[in-house]
């Protein structure tokens, strides 16, 4: 009887563990509806266009060189290929990559893709030729040429040796175009599709959806799982989340924030699955150095040294998606300032009142006691809103006196540039986890021309540029530590705010996707399968 | 007949050409830039060639009065030429998006006709009745009522009863699929913004009607026509109601017209491709050359209407003759 009962006991443990196993091996079939949570973006280009709705809508679709490993999309540094056969180590001190194409990659045509279609899209990428915009060319700076010596070779030189040009070569929006196509019409891509991705283009309905199927020779063995896929537009936040609950669409791959997450976990249980991570996101609060009084580092300092950063944090996370407190590196990074670190800069101290003791002092020193001005900021609810209300109710506990100034898009970006602000919200957002080229937001604006702080700094530039061609970890992460501190501390050219926190609530049925740091990164879908 | 017509057709040229004159001065007044906001609002770094390129692309280079004329020339061979944010033309995006914004006008204009003239008329002729107040409350609420309010509530009714009474959620679907290639699904999707705007839409109308019943059953001919001993139904159907109708019918044609292109918010609430949208989002990205086709096609759609509701008074009344 006792051994009967440790059987039955191990014959129920085998089939759960048999079950366990079914439930997490993929299974083929099934079309994924989600949603792109913005208006339909202005091209199919990934080259030309700078938003996620176009990654979002055209990334299944496309290959890339590299790309972050899709089932381990959090590290920043683990790069894997996708049309390479295998990562290459560099030659020439660093300075030339060879890589070799697979073999027998079909375009969605049926014809084959070779190395000359991967240089022709890495020359227009790096080299756009005259009249073709390339919106990220200027991560590609280090880049001096492309070239496919054969069919499945391609080799990129650099003018020099750098951290940066991985993390930029696995660029979200690089696409893999058809060199043919390039040649007979350069502007081809904005309007049509055509690629070697896992999903082959079937519609785009102008304003409102994109479909794709299976592609039936995709490289990577058995996938995709899905048979297709329907992404809609829908910028509407409330009706996202009724889309989600009634089950019209499975999920968005942007971000929502905890108040929509709280809701669909409360409306639908365990048929809701939510995955969250730290977002390479930030909103900055930049002061116009061309205004009085803000051109005296002493209240720039001031305003920083006002804002509790650990507190707000923890308190902002309940309704706004935003989480962690970090310098100007995005804090998953091993570049980014350790906890002990931050807590030594200005801005950042653990006892507020300290800080903001030292707040009033610099203001009384400065003649800026009791201070009226206005906060520029943008009008989007999540977290700029928050931010900035956030920051006034903190800068008004060192006697400041701020009110918020709200403009739609346009207007808040003639703002900046034409420098018609005391001191506005910005927002730092690239799509790739890319410290070295992210914290170019923090340069002079000669440096970096959308800089919207109005200053000028040699030094700044000095220590960017030794930080960027350091090819020593160690020595880097202490270079950009010096970078950091003088820009947040010796100058105070920006104060930070906790970076953003990415909040994905998916139906439990959709399986396989795993959540980054970036809403650019792993948009495929080729790893998705639903479990229904 | 006709010659008024075509004085009313050609009396929309001049109309056109002010209103393309103070559209195009009127968008580049706003501060921002099309180019920035496409390459830019993202977060992301781009580069400032990008936006000399695009800015290039787009004839943003060129002096204003060069670009004033272009467009003005481009409307008189009825060419608007292409979206300053998509690239395509414009005509292709406004007509992927008129199907819906026409479907939706017309079901909400039914419903609301439907609903308001029967009841309005019953609510005159009973004043003061139950049923006057019932009117009267409705149409109250109707107007007290914001249309995308009402969706957003709507929806959630829609989803907690369906939640609550089938064990899952239902709500409509948010893509759109036309009429002729699915009616179930259409039907669906567009039923519940129609109704929504129809309330609104039903209440003015219904308020309208009662008032100008009541206005018109205190006329002399209608009291002339009791004294001949009429009877009651024909001195409604044929003298007070044609008569009221003036006024409705204008009302009508105005709330139809606004709903091609004004229904901005309502169809945000339902995920709906249609003009409202479009219109804000061609304002929102700068996108002059799509701004001014949509006002140019509002004010052919009110002029249109008009002339419509003005053909209709010389039937409703014949006293009316245009020559």
């Amino acid at each position: 009887m006792k051994i009967g009962r440790v059987g039955m006991a191990t014959a129920l443990g085998a089939c759960l563990a048999f079950g366990a196993v079914a439930a997490d091996t993929p299974k083929s079939g099934g079309v994924l509806t989600y949603m792109i949570p913005a208006d339909a973006p202005p091209s199919l280009d990934g080259h030309r266009e700078t938003t996620f709705a176009t990654v979002h809508a055209t990334a299944p679709f496309y290959s890339v060189l590299i790309r972050i490993n899709p089932l381990n999309p959090n590290s920043p540094s683990d790069f894997v290929c996708d049309l390479c056969t295998e990562m290459p180590t560099p030659t020439d001190g660093g300075k030339t990559w060879t890589f070799t194409i697979r073999d027998g990659v079909k375009w969605h045509d049926g014809s084959i893709l070779t190395a000359q279609d991967v240089a022709a899209s890495w020359q227009r990428l790096a080299h756009p030729p005259k009249g073709i915009l390339s919106a990220r060319e200027a991560y590609f700076t280090m880049i001096e040429s492309v070239a496919a010596p054969d069919d499945r070779t391609v080799v990129i030189k650099l003018k020099y040796a750098t951290g940066a040009f991985l993390p930029a070569l696995a660029d979200p929006f690089a696409y893999i175009y058809k060199k043919d196509i390039l040649e007979r019409d350069p502007h081809w891509y904005e309007r049509n599709v055509m690629g070697s991705g896992p999903f082959r283009f079937v519609e785009l309905q102008t304003g409102q959806s994109v479909k794709g199927q299976r592609n039936p020779d995709y490289y990577h063995k058995g996938q995709p799982y899905l048979d297709g896929f329907v992404a809609i537009f829908a910028a509407a936040q409330a009706l996202r989340i009724d889309a989600i609950r009634a089950d019209r669409a499975a999920t968005e791959f942007r971000g929502m924030p905890p108040s929509s997450r709280d809701q669909l976990v409360k409306e639908l249980g365990d048929r809701i699955t939510v995955q969250t991570n730290p977002w390479n996101c930030v909103n900055l609060l930049t002061p116009n150095h061309k205004r009085k009084p803000f051109d005296d580092v002493r209240v720039r300092r001031a305003l920083a040294l006002a804002i509790d950063q650990w507190k707000g944090a923890a308190a902002l996370s309940k309704i706004a998606n935003v989480r962690t407190v970090g310098g100007v590196v995005f804090p998953g990074s091993p570049l980014a300032a350790t906890q002990a670190e931050l807590h030594e800069m200005i801005g950042f101290w653990p006892d507020v009142e300290k800080s903001r003791a030292e707040a009033k002092r610099l203001l009384k020193e400065a003649g800026a006691e009791g201070l009226k001005f206005e906060l520029l900021n943008r009008n989007i609810d999540q977290p700029y809103k928050y931010i900035a209300t956030w920051a006034i109710d903190e800068w008004s506990k060192i006697g400041l006196q701020v009110t918020q100034r709200v403009l739609p898009t346009g207007p808040f970006f003639d703002a900046l540039r034409s420098s018609n602000f005391d001191v506005t919200v910005e927002f730092n957002c690239q799509g790739l986890v890319n410290p070295l080229l992210d914290i170019a937001k923090f340069l002079p604006k000669t440096a970096y021309p959308e800089n919207f702080g109005n200053y000028e700094d040699d030094k700044a530039i000095a220590l960017y540029e030794a930080a960027l061609q350091e090819p020593d970890p160690a020595k880097q992460r202490e270079k950009v530590r010096a970078f950091e501190i003088h820009s947040l501390v010796t100058e105070a050219h920006a104060i930070m705010t906790p970076w953003w926190e990415r909040i994905l609530p998916a139906r439990s049925y959709m399986k396989g996707w795993k959540i980054g740091p970036s809403h650019y990164v792993n948009q495929d879908l080729a790893t998705i399968w639903i479990d229904k | 007949m006709y010659l008024y017509i075509i004085k009313r057709v050609l009396l929309v040229i001049p109309t056109l050409i002010g209103a393309a004159a103070l559209v195009f001065l009127l968008m580049r007044l706003i501060p921002g830039d099309v180019c920035v906001i496409r390459l830019g609002s993202s977060g992301g770094t781009f580069d400032p060639k990008a936006v000399a390129l695009c800015h290039q692309e787009l004839g943003m280079n060129r002096p204003i009065w060069v670009q004033f004329f272009d467009f003005m020339w481009g409307i008189v061979r009825f060419d608007f030429g292409t979206s300053m944010w998509s690239g395509k033309p414009v005509t292709t995006e406004i007509w992927a998006r008129l199907p819906v914004s026409l479907e939706i006008a017309l079901l909400g204009s039914v419903l609301a006709t439907v609903i308001a003239i029967p009841l309005g008329t019953l609510s005159a002729l009973r004043q003061n009745s139950w049923l006057d107040v019932f009117v009267r409350v409705f149409a109250i609420g109707g107007i007290a009522t914001p249309s995308f309010w009402l969706g957003i509530i709507s929806l959630l009714i829609v989803l907690d009863l369906t939640s609550f009474f089938l064990g899952a959620a239902w709500m409509p679907p948010i893509d759109y699929v036309p009429f002729f290639e699915d009616p179930i699904r259409n039907l669906s999707m567009v039923l519940l913004p129609a109704i929504t705007i129809g309330y609104r839409y039903s209440a003015i109308t219904m308020r309208m009607t009662r008032s100008t019943m009541l206005e018109v059953m205190r006329e002399d001919y209608i009291r002339t026509a009791r004294a001949k001993g009429l009877i009651h139904k024909l001195i409604i159907n044929r003298h007070a109601l044609k008569n009221a109708m003036l006024p409705v019918v204008t009302l009508i044609g105005i709330e139809f017209a606004f709903l091609i292109g004004g229904l901005v918010v309502t169809e945000q609430v339902f995920n709906l491709n249609g003009v409202g949208r479009l219109f804000v989002q061609a304002v929102q990205n700068q996108d002059y050359t799509l701004t001014q086709a949509l006002v140019m096609m509002t004010v052919v759609v009110f002029v249109f209407c008009n002339l419509v509701v003005d053909l209709l008074y010389a039937w409703l009344d014949p006293r009316i003759r245009y020559s």
